[in-house]
């Protein structure tokens, strides 16, 4: 082949390859969806792709979209893999998300200095950067209900409220098993810090990747120091792995805490001794939601659902289906301050700091009573709810808890610290030139 | 003088403190070695036939796995859904020797080890493709493998032997020993050492390197099988298994690649080694040493015996 000819074909193949990925038309809505389901974390990252896909997919076939305009679903697979979740990222920023969701910590940290420049809001729901909720340094970056940081301090209150008060923790020993990666270590500095204000001693375990399914050292650590409690910051197989561990270990369950992330099959692996292990959760299970029942109806019964039937409503599904609730509502919102109707990332990040999901509009969306409200703001990018506790009952998680609140004052004060130090470590951190709207 | 004390006093204070936790930690580390070292062993095999490093080895643990699982839950009875997850096995070494090593015969060790990579993401995708990424839970008890818990109270506390590790323990060693005695003792035996000596000497007094090189794909497939059948139990079936497979590589370094006793020895001393390590000596750094405490354990032994324990001692003349 000629090199003329060489270079006409690579011509023709750049032209090609440049409109086969065009920016989405001004009669859709690009969202891509960042999601796992394949690799070692696949366990989590299937169910949540398949609510997030199907809540949007119903809006979609029931209402043709929001406020009119069709949305155009596109998955990219990360593996949970933070380079191909960046990868992801640069592959889909041309085509004008409106937002992005990493749905990994690991992908998060590097997206947060992109976001601005690129003008895509960044959605990481209760997980990633916990000082992004500082909506005056982070404008761009949105991670409600809670942060890790909540999590945890709601955690450490159900646990003293347990003991008889937050004093009676002095001299308890709290264990806290973590994957050893950038998610897993996001809340250590709150723990600790609590840690030296109350008076109980922390004990770390860390699980390296590699290792998530081979425990049993960090078990037989925890039997030698004797935790009071555990406390779990898991994901993907470390989860199901922890609770079989723990109960082969003997650990008392009912003295097993978690991070809202184990699914039913995590506690299920356990076996009947896992009854009593507990975790935080926002939301629902379940599909008695007429928000719910019309995915069945418009999505799963007319096979566009990559869901299994039975697994419609389980714990992870519908954690994706809350993600998608905020994806939805951010739109809407953007839609009714600009009076647009194909909205684009800056205005749906206008959006996401208007979001008011008060229980009136939670109703009217098909969602009475599947969650907490929520109100986002200029200066609060993430709302601080609380969660409550539920436990494992053998085959079925059961809410045994009123909404716990975060400690509030313990996280704003290492929230602020932690959001300064980022911007001071990353010479040049842009102040905020986003104006806030009225209503935020 | 308080970090020696602490390195070098301590752990041994705490040892004889709570012997009970040294047995349960010693227990702990001989079941993850027995299983470390099954895993090993299907690098061996292969090296020893064929000269090639299987990095599919971890995949063909959670395939094996996945099959037996897969079909257990389309309604195939688990002995029956055992014997076709081990057909499948011999139908995976046919096609990887007549697709991926008879036409690589006589290049460089290297573009095998690379097809072996090739392979791997093949069994990754092709695994994906036909089970999802979902993990999955072992039959355990439809394989009739014993469950729960035998508490020991001795030496002034309690020792915990789950039932499955003991099962595991045999397994795997019954295993073990049969395939040690099938490839010293039988005709195959013999041909696979033949093969490992010289591919070519072989060829000369009529060993058929194919079949060979079908019989030790299908013998490590088997290997792979019990082993996913056993991690499975003990951590639920999931494509990060295959991660596992990778502390077969300190156990490899350690007893030689082309051993079994090494394999065995190695997989014991790595599985108690890093054991004991992340308990008595993990907590001085902040623990999670097990991952790499397993390499440094091996290269340990390196500086005395680069061959590894077992290993061939190569002498080259010049």
């Amino acid at each position: 082949m000629s090199f003329r000819k060489l270079s006409l074909g690579l011509a023709a193949a750049t032209m090609l390859a440049g409109t086969a990925v065009p920016a989405f038309a001004q009669d859709s809505i690009y969202v891509p969806l960042f999601t796992y389901r394949t690799g070692a974390f696949a366990g989590s990252g299937t169910y949540i792709a398949d609510g997030m896909h199907d809540y949007l997919e119903m809006l979609n076939q029931r209402d043709g979209g929001i406020g009119g305009v069709k949305l155009v679903l596109e998955e990219c697979e990360t593996g949970y893999d933070t380079k191909k979740g960046v990868e992801c990222y640069e592959s889909v920023k041309g085509k004008n998300p409106v937002l992005v969701n990493p749905w990994s910590t690991g992908i998060t940290l590097p997206l947060i200095p992109r976001a601005s420049v690129d003008k895509i809001p960044i959605l990481s729901m209760a997980y990633g950067l916990s000082a992004s909720a500082r909506g005056d340094i982070f404008p761009w970056v949105f991670n409600p209900p809670s942060t890790y940081w909540d999590g945890l301090s709601m955690i450490i209150r159900y646990i003293g409220e347990k003991e008889g008060g937050l004093e009676k923790l002095k001299g308890k020993k709290i264990g806290f098993i973590h994957l050893d990666a950038a998610f897993g270590k996001e809340p250590i500095p709150l723990l600790q810090e609590l840690a030296k204000d109350i008076g109980f001693e922390v004990a770390l375990y860390p699980v390296a990747a590699q290792d998530m399914q081979n425990q049993s050292s960090q078990w037989l650590s925890a039997r030698r120091d004797r935790p009071d409690y555990m406390i779990m910051w898991g994901w993907g197989s470390m989860n199901g792995a922890a609770v079989k561990e723990a109960v082969r270990s003997g650990y008392p369950m009912d003295k097993f805490y978690s991070v809202w992330w184990p699914s039913e099959d995590d506690a299920r692996a356990g076996g009947a001794g896992a009854k009593g292990f507990k975790m935080l959760n926002w939301h629902a299970v379940g599909t008695n939601f007429p928000a719910l029942q019309d995915i069945q109806k418009h999505v799963v019964d007319k096979g566009l659902s990559k869901s299994p039937k039975d697994k419609v409503g389980d714990l992870l599904y519908n954690r994706g289906v809350y993600n998608s609730l905020l994806i939805a509502e951010a739109i809407a919102t953007a839609q009714k301050i600009t009076g647009k109707k194909a909205v684009t990332g800056e205005d749906v990040r206008r959006g996401l700091e208007n979001i008011k999901l008060d229980p009136a509009r939670l109703k009217e969306l098909g969602l009475e009573g599947f969650t907490e409200q929520l109100v986002l703001s200029c200066s609060d990018h993430n709302g601080h709810r609380p969660a409550f506790m539920q436990e494992w009952d053998g085959a079925k998680w059961v809410k045994i808890s009123d909404p716990i609140e975060p400690m509030t004052d313990r996280v704003k004060a290492q929230l602020d610290a932690a959001a300064k130090d980022y911007a001071e470590k990353n010479a040049g951190w842009p102040k905020r030139t986003e104006p806030c709207d009225k209503a935020s | 003088m308080d970090i020696l004390y602490k390195v070098f006093i301590e752990p041994f204070v705490f040892m004889g403190e709570a012997p009970d936790l040294l047995i349960q930690t010693l227990w702990e580390g001989l079941v993850s070695g027995v299983l470390y070292a099954l895993i090993a062993l299907g690098f061996v095999l292969i090296f020893k036939a064929s000269g090639v490093f299987n990095f599919a080895q971890g995949i063909m643990v959670v395939f094996a796995a996945l099959i037996l699982v897969g079909l257990y839950e389309k309604g195939v009875p688990a002995f029956l859904a055992l014997i076709l997850a081990a057909l499948a096995m011999l139908v995976l070494a046919v096609v990887v020797e007549r697709v991926v090593l008879r036409p690589l015969v006589n290049q460089p060790d290297i573009i095998l080890f690379m097809a072996t990579f090739g392979l791997t993401y093949l069994l990754i995708g092709f695994g994906e493709l036909i089970f999802g990424g979902n993990p999955r839970e072992m039959i355990t008890e439809a394989l009739l493998l014993p469950q729960g818990t035998t508490e020991i109270d001795a030496l002034g506390g309690s020792i915990r032997i789950q039932h499955l590790d003991v099962a595991a323990a045999v397994i795997a060693s019954l295993m073990i020993g049969l395939l040690a005695v099938f490839f010293s003792k039988t005709r195959i035996g013999r041909a696979l050492r033949a093969v490992a000596d010289s591919h070519k000497a072989a060829l000369s007094v009529g060993i058929s390197l194919n079949q060979i090189w079908v019989i030790v794909w299908f013998a490590a497939g088997l290997v792979a099988l019990v082993a996913g059948i056993m991690w499975g139990a003990r951590s639920g079936v999931s494509f990060s298994l295959q991660i596992i497979a990778l502390k077969a590589l300190p156990v490899l370094i350690l007893g030689g690649f082309t051993s079994i006793p090494g394999a065995i020895i190695g997989g014991l001393i790595i599985g108690v080694g890093e054991k004991l390590g992340e308990f008595y000596w993990g907590p001085l750094v902040g623990g999670g040493i097990e991952t790499w405490l397993a390499y440094v354990i091996a290269l340990l032994f390196l500086l005395y015996r680069p061959q590894g324990l077992f290993g061939e001692k190569i002498i080259e003349r010049i």
